[in-house]
């Protein structure tokens, strides 16, 4: 920014040059989500006991993954917006743990 | 002095209302921001703290939904079985390619093409609506089935599953009831998701008519990256919506 005298950096600290994802980028996330959805139909097909629920789950979890790097833009932004998500995330599996921890406690022993 | 911002060509009003080029303000500059870097990254955090509370807003319901898929496990297994799998799965597709196109927009948007971003944004809103169609026809099955919870559902599917040709084990009248359980939950959150795309579709009908205007393709790119944003999350809540509903109990065991 040689606009500004700015030598501590207060107005781009991040550095975060501006990042333009090219349309290859997005065909082949759209290939690799399309492709993990056959995935996940056919897997359902296949009895995997309880491993059915954790391989559906595994894979809906690793294409939102994909979709917020690269659709959303997550792995080009700064640390602060990286932060945040993380951050939203990380609150939303606290607050279901602590909620199934009180549901799976409060009859313990009585089953 | 190493701490203080100083604009090295002078911005204030007194010497800018002297200078040949007098002070524009552009929309992805607005005078209160220092660059137009800081307005990008303060508009996509911003974004970005709304969808957190839309985390937590579905998340909510998902949190439902894993304890009474536990409580009533085997009403939800047979519930469940009364999807499609291969609408839920087209459905699905529908909504990456949706997805697609929106990413393709910003990029458009970004590279400042007008007409390709017109035509991406479209798609964009037509494939939205084709995933509604489908929405409406699973609906409209349930209704004719009687699978709406309330006063005139039917258990009759549930309890006496072989008249109907269905290869489940028959539940008792009681657990059959909890079949509503599994059909409010599954109204609850393909609805609130359905009126997330309904907002959506509105909002792209705006988006379009200011894209075709001109309004960004000249460098203001915020409002349909921000708007892009939304669109991917309303994906996302889809992207598990369809295994937990639709896939997950095909196998009773697990």
């Amino acid at each position: 920014m040689s606009e500004f005298h700015d030598p501590a950096n207060v107005v781009n600290p991040e550095h975060a040059d501006h990042h333009i994802i090219t349309p290859k980028t997005y065909i082949l996330v759209f290939a690799t989500l399309l492709a993990f959805t056959g995935i996940t139909v056919g897997a359902a097909f296949i009895d995997l006991g309880i491993l059915n629920p954790v391989v559906a789950l595994g894979i809906a979890c690793f294409k939102a993954v994909i979709v917020i790097l690269f659709f959303m833009h997550v792995k080009y932004q700064s640390k602060l917006v990286k932060m945040t998500v993380g951050a939203g995330f990380f609150t939303f599996i606290v607050l279901i743990t602590m909620t199934l921890t009180d549901y799976v406690s409060r009859a313990w022993g009585l089953w | 002095m190493d701490n203080v911002i100083v604009a090295t060509r002078s911005h204030t009003h007194e010497a800018g209302a002297s200078e040949e080029h007098a002070h524009v303000a552009l929309p992805q500059h607005r005078h209160h921001f220092e660059t137009e870097q800081q307005q990008r990254e303060a508009g996509t955090f911003g974004m970005w703290l709304f969808l957190l509370t839309e985390i937590m807003f579905f998340g909510g319901l998902f949190m439902s939904y894993l304890l009474y898929r536990n409580w009533y496990h085997d009403a939800f297994v047979v519930a469940s079985n009364q999807l499609s799998i291969k609408l839920g799965a087209f459905n699905t597709a529908v909504l990456i390619g949706s997805g697609f196109f929106m990413a393709l927009g910003v990029w458009a948007a970004e590279v400042r093409k007008k007409g390709l971003l017109v035509l991406f944004l479209v798609l964009t809103t037509l494939l939205g609506l084709v995933f509604l169609g489908v929405k409406y026809d699973e609906y409209h099955e349930k209704w004719e089935k009687h699978h709406i919870p309330g006063a005139h559902f039917d258990v009759s599917e549930f309890v006496n599953p072989h008249a109907y040709g269905i290869k489940e084990e028959p539940l008792a009248p009681d657990m059959a009831q909890k079949t509503q359980v599994f059909f409010s939950l599954y109204f609850a959150m393909t609805g609130m998701h359905a009126l997330h795309m309904i907002i959506g579709i509105v909002l792209l009908g705006w988006l379009t008519y200011r894209a075709h205007r001109g309004d960004f393709s000249s460098g203001y790119v915020a409002p349909i990256e921000n708007f892009g944003l939304y669109w991917h999350f309303v994906d996302i809540v889809w992207l598990f919506l369809f295994p937990l509903l639709y896939l997950i109990n095909r196998h009773p065991g697990s």
